[in-house]
């Protein structure tokens, strides 16, 4: 916490002056409580900005733009929302992707961050601040990330007090696995996904904390909002219902839960069905099942609850306990088993079946493995995102388990569910980080408060720690004094120092790590130079402009995937496919062309309409996420689908290189053909000889490349984007 | 490009004012070849000795009269050239010089196969001497010429009786390919003298045609030499005379024979070995005639205008159509007689409704004024549809008519509203409203 504030005054100038408003105030002399409110609402909207800012790294580094390639989808949905309207939008038909199919984006897409950042558009514009609504998408991400903090203040307060949920704040502002997807430019379905899903548990916990009907209401929305913006609600629709049968067989059913999970579940259903995207699921699809299931369970709960009431014999209520229970749950399986078995409730999707396997989609699915976000998440990448909220997760478990309340146990199960989620995938950390906050603020608030107790036992010696021991002060005006030795209240100093010592860490690890790692747009590269100066490839742009440019209005390009999104919204030309991989059939097309001879794949591509061909290539300039790193998973994806693409064909030895030693095939398939044409002549570092291929580090096998049914169109400065046209059939053959 | 050459048209004018000089150049522009008179005008022939002008001058004399300005030119002329100022100066090339070894000026195989790509047509004619400049020429075209220098078809069958010949390489062909287009309505009842080498249509050509194919008796070999090894071609797949049609459109006429283009062979008289009839005059004047007409766009060359296509009911041209739209689509098709475009008549045109494999394929009605119509319904699949008209037949230039359309599927308030099926359900939902209120005041006001 204290880490946080002097982080602050190193950054930010604004805020300084915040700082000597309240120092001025404090000579007015305010009572003990209004105090402690001055103290805790300053600190909520230091962290507020805190996480705000810290997040503008990219936007000061680069410039202000959308990164990566799906934030490029949503932002050309919000721009023809804001321009066309919500029910434009709504009944978009968008023929410029998935050529020749289309793609209704009104029926599948979450709308939820496209709505929001249009109704902050259209507010703005209101209130009369001429913004472009790129700024706004490009903001919205670290909006929704200070919006989360507050959530997570008072989600940390009702699970333990309210130093809990100050920390839980500062923690949750800075932390990497949550800034990973949310700074600013990375306009995408988390940034304003894990505001909601805090939310609704929030929301939810508080219902069932009350057990009221305006919590468990208001938690309904909460997870309306969710569902409106992110697949991921499918982990509260699963992980509410376990938490409701956690608390059904540990015996703290009560009636609070019963207003609360009724109502948050029918209500929630009925307003997810209004999603398009969503629609019937919830009713039809597998994965809702478990809620449905619980759902009926409680009121069997209930009524038994009811028929106990009414009939005194313990004995009859046996017979009859044991008569209900067998046939709701004979009759819970059997409409399981029937409409499993005609179709109805649709089987799991393979994405959720890798979540409980995680070597399912390795196995069955390459297309989600080839994901790079979808692999295992390495040990290295949790210590990097958690750093030593890793270490303060199971103390706060500790300190959960000894107060245990309905509360504690719905953020034990999140944080342990979330984490073995996390492990599974990396893009996962997202969900876990969270959890992995509040519980850890748990640990840190409860140390310190403790600590402070023992510093604080002797009256009053120095006021330990000045402002940055806000939490512990107020900790300790409430805390009861207790006898302690001198010896013990020295010890006290020196572990307080030392979670001090750690928290600044933690807020220079977070810094360095968004710094660094975090805040690349990934569509402009950057790298050092030879003299240590930070070099810019702006490939990327410069061939999507060309795009947009030099080729016909209704030119088609092929790409591999992932840049699909791209093409579209900053070449504005029809691609064959993208980035919403919902036709895999489509795709293993493209992964089969690119993986055939010129004369095969250009049967494909006169097929599919195609006049424009695009890869990315990195053999110049080291670039190692390019085409030919990727190529492995275009075989595989076009072999699940065309047997005729064999994976070993590509490889020698089950090894892939692109060498003189390389397989054949692999040598004059259309993707080594069009990643290194002409590239044999180029030498691209000193002392190595031409045709030196920087990102994989070898001399590459086939230099005399002739293309015979393409041709080279346009290659961007430091060849990483190589456009190249498809010629019309020979005339006279 | 030479500069010393002084191009044709030039010359002529030379002693006008430079004013002047414009008109007749753009009243020869106007005859050339456009896609709105597709018939060419200005044709080079390059011949390897001038005496083929007089000895070949029915042939020429025939193009002449039906307005096109032939151009001689000896072969290797250093200033022949075929463009000039990014301009070609020519909408037709006949080769008539079997045996020259390298084109004088800028002409060379890879300038003829340009020429052709770029729309122009183009007749070959080789002989014995063929040289492999012809020869590389005509395999650019999908045509293989016999490669033993010496070899000519022979047919102890089908040759033509004369009192000279006792090779019986002068032969009397008469399969033909089966296109009026082509040959022309008249029949041809003559046989057709030929002497000369073969050659064999490369199989993995699709556009090029045996119009004139051998006798299944045919042989190409050395008439001199003893045959040692079997031949390389023969039967019918020797083909006399092929065509090409390009995929512009462009055409091209390939023989193995000059013979068969010249006077002598077009006056004598033919008797087919075996047959009863002499025919007074041999078919050559007709078949040769009726296919340069072919060749020079006179005839079997179609236009597509006037596509529309809209919503039933409707007259302007849609952006998109919905799923299960009524839609009607038209189009004119023309031919080009040589001298104006008449309405193209058939019953065979059909449209595709096409996303990726034809959703609908119809077959249009025609007025017999050359308005071609259909209408169907869009299918019940959204996507981007194309409207095809491929329409490709023997001897006619291919119309491929594409045009892009998406079909997009409901709106969210086109569907239908009220409909009977539902009444359960708005049913059992107002009476659940109507059981909830009375089920809370109920609750709340009693007791």
């Amino acid at each position: 916490m204290g880490a946080t504030v002097k982080m602050e005054k190193n950054t930010t100038n604004p805020l300084t002056k915040e700082q000597k408003g309240f120092l001025a105030m404090k000579g007015w002399k305010l009572k003990t409580k209004q105090q402690e409110l001055l103290i805790r609402v300053s600190i909520l909207l230091l962290v507020y900005v805190l996480a705000f800012i810290t997040r503008l790294f990219s936007v000061l580094r680069y410039e202000s733009m959308i990164h990566e390639f799906d934030p490029y989808f949503n932002y050309r949905t919000t721009l023809y929302l804001t321009q066309k309207g919500f029910y434009e939008f709504w009944n978009w038909f968008d023929y410029e992707s998935w050529y020749p199919l289309g793609r209704i984006i009104g029926g599948t897409l979450y709308p939820g961050l496209m709505v929001t950042a249009a109704i902050i558009y259209w507010g703005l514009r209101f209130l009369r601040f001429a913004v472009h609504i790129r700024e706004v998408c490009v903001l919205t991400a670290p909006f929704f990330a200070s919006n989360t903090t507050l959530v997570a203040y008072f989600f940390g307060k009702e699970l333990w007090d309210s130093g809990a949920g100050l920390v839980a704040a500062a923690l949750i502002a800075i932390c990497p696995g949550y800034i990973s997807r949310s700074v600013a430019g990375s306009y995408d379905n988390e940034g304003v996904a894990i505001f909601a899903l805090l939310l609704t548990f929030y929301l939810f916990v508080k219902a069932v904390k009350t057990g009221s009907l305006a919590w468990a209401l208001a938690s309904a929305f909460g997870y309306f909002y969710m569902v409106s913006a992110w697949g991921g609600y499918v982990f509260i629709i699963n992980l509410i219902p376990l938490y409701v049968l956690v608390l059904l067989i540990t015996g703290r059913y009560s009636m609070r839960l019963y207003v609360a999970y009724n109502c948050m579940y029918v209500l929630g259903m009925l307003l997810a069905m209004q999603i398009r995207f969503v629609g019937f699921q919830h009713v039809q699809s597998g994965e809702h099942m478990a809620a449905m299931g619980v759902f009926f369970l409680m009121q069997v709960f209930y009524f038994l609850d009811w028929v106990k009431h009414q009939l005194n014999d313990p004995k009859l209520f046996h017979a009859f306990l044991r008569i209900t229970v067998s046939s709701a749950v004979g009759l819970g399986a059997l409409a399981l088993g029937v409409g499993t078995a005609s179709g109805y409730i649709s089987p799991w999707t393979g994405r959720f079946y890798s979540l409980l396997d995680p070597t399912y989609a390795k196995d069955h699915i390459p297309i989600i493995a080839s994901v790079s976000e979808h692999q295992p998440t390495a040990w290295s990448s949790f210590m990097f995102d958690f750093h030593i909220l890793l270490i303060l997760f199971p103390a706060g478990l500790y300190f959960c388990f000894k107060r245990l309340s309905d509360a504690t146990i719905f953020i034990m199960m999140y944080g342990l569910t979330s984490m073995y989620f996390a492990g599974v995938m990396v893009r996962l950390i997202l969900v876990a980080t969270p959890a992995v906050c509040l519980i850890s603020a748990i640990a840190v608030s409860a140390t310190i408060k403790n600590l402070t107790q023992v510093v604080r036992s002797k009256p009053k010696t120095s006021p330990s720690g000045s402002s940055k021991g806000a939490t512990g002060a107020k900790a300790a005006a409430k805390g009861s004094f207790d006898q302690s030795l001198p010896l013990e209240r020295n010890g006290a100093i020196a572990l307080l120092l030392g979670a001090f010592y750690l928290l600044s860490r933690y807020a220079i690890h977070c810094t360095w790590v968004t710094s660094e790692a975090y805040s690349s747009p990934s569509i402009v590269l950057a790298a050092r130079g030879a003299h240590g100066n930070r070099v810019i490839f702006d490939d990327y742009r410069e061939a999507y402009f060309w795009l947009r440019q030099n080729t016909p209005p209704d030119a088609k390009v092929m790409s591999w995937w992932d840049y699909g999104y791209q093409i579209t919204a900053m070449g504005n030309r029809t691609v064959i496919v993208d980035n919403n991989t919902w036709n895999n059939t489509h795709i293993a097309t493209v992964g089969r062309a690119m993986s055939s001879y010129e004369d095969e794949a250009y049967e494909i591509m006169r097929s599919l309409d195609v006049d424009y061909v695009l890869v990315v290539f990195g053999g110049v300039t080291g670039y190692s996420s390019d085409d030919i790193n990727k190529f492995l998973w275009m075989v595989r994806i076009g072999g699940g689908v065309f047997p005729v693409i064999k994976e070993p064909d590509y490889l020698v030895n089950g090894e892939y290189r692109v060498d003189k030693g390389a397989a054949p095939k692999m040598l004059n398939c259309l993707m080594y053909k069009l990643s290194y044409y002409r590239f044999g002549e180029l030498t691209t570092e000193y002392g190595k000889p031409p045709g030196y291929d920087r990102a994989r580090g070898v001399e590459i096998g086939n230099k005399d490349i002739k293309l015979e049914h393409l041709e080279e169109a346009f290659t961007t400065s430091n060849w990483i984007v190589r456009i190249y046209k498809v010629k019309p059939p020979n005339n006279r053959w | 490009m030479n500069p010393r050459m002084a191009p044709r048209m030039q010359s002529v004018v030379r002693f006008l004012s430079f004013l002047a000089c414009a008109i007749p150049f753009v009243a020869i522009l106007g005859l050339s070849f456009s896609p709105e008179n597709p018939t060419d005008r200005r044709i080079l022939v390059l011949v390897d000795d001038l005496a083929i002008k007089s000895s070949h001058s029915i042939y020429f004399k025939s193009l002449q009269s039906r307005g096109y300005q032939l151009d001689f030119q000896l072969a290797d002329d250093s200033k022949i050239a075929l463009h000039r100022y990014g301009q070609y100066l020519y909408d037709g090339l006949i080769l008539f010089s079997p045996s020259i070894e390298r084109f004088g000026g800028s002409i060379n195989t890879a300038a003829i196969a340009e020429f052709v790509d770029s729309g122009h047509d183009l007749i070959i004619a080789a002989d014995e001497s063929a040289s492999d400049l012809i020869r590389e020429v005509a395999a650019e075209c999908g045509v293989d010429f016999d490669e033993d220098p010496g070899a000519v078809v022979i047919d102890h069958t089908s040759y033509a009786v004369s009192g000279t010949d006792g090779d019986h390489s002068l032969i009397a062909a008469g399969d033909f390919i089966k296109s009026a287009a082509i040959l022309g309505s008249k029949t041809v009842e003559a046989p057709i003298l030929f002497r000369g080498i073969g050659h064999s249509v490369n199989p993995a050509n699709n556009l090029v045609l045996k119009v004139l194919s051998a006798s299944p008796a045919a042989y190409s070999a050395n008439p001199k030499t003893k045959l040692a090894n079997p031949p390389a071609i023969y039967g019918s797949s020797i083909s006399f005379v092929s065509i090409v049609q390009a995929r512009n459109n462009a055409r091209v006429l390939i023989s193995g024979s000059l013979k068969m283009f010249s006077d002598q062979f077009f006056l004598s008289g033919v008797l087919k070995a075996g047959s009863p009839i002499k025919h007074k005059k041999s078919g050559n004047e007709q078949f040769l005639t009726e296919i340069s007409k072919w060749v020079f766009h006179e005839r079997g060359h179609l236009k597509a205008v006037n596509v529309r296509h809209h919503k039933v009911g409707e007259v302007d041209e849609p952006l998109m159509y919905r799923i299960n739209d009524d839609l009607e689509y038209s189009v004119e098709i023309f031919e080009w007689s040589g001298a104006s475009w008449e309405p193209y008549v058939a019953n065979d045109v059909q449209i595709q409704f096409y996303m990726m494999s034809p959703y609908v394929l119809k077959t249009m009605s025609t007025d017999q004024k050359g308005k071609y119509h259909a209408s169907f319904k869009v299918p019940d699949v959204y996507g981007v549809f194309q409207f095809k008209v491929e329409y490709q037949r023997l001897g006619y230039t291919s119309l491929s008519l594409s045009k892009q359309i998406p079909v997009r599927p409901f709106r969210h308030n086109e569907y239908e509203r009220f409909i009977t099926a539902a009444f359960p359900y708005y049913g059992a939902s107002f009476s659940m409203m109507a059981g909830f209120l009375v089920f809370t005041i109920v609750y709340l006001y009693n007791k």
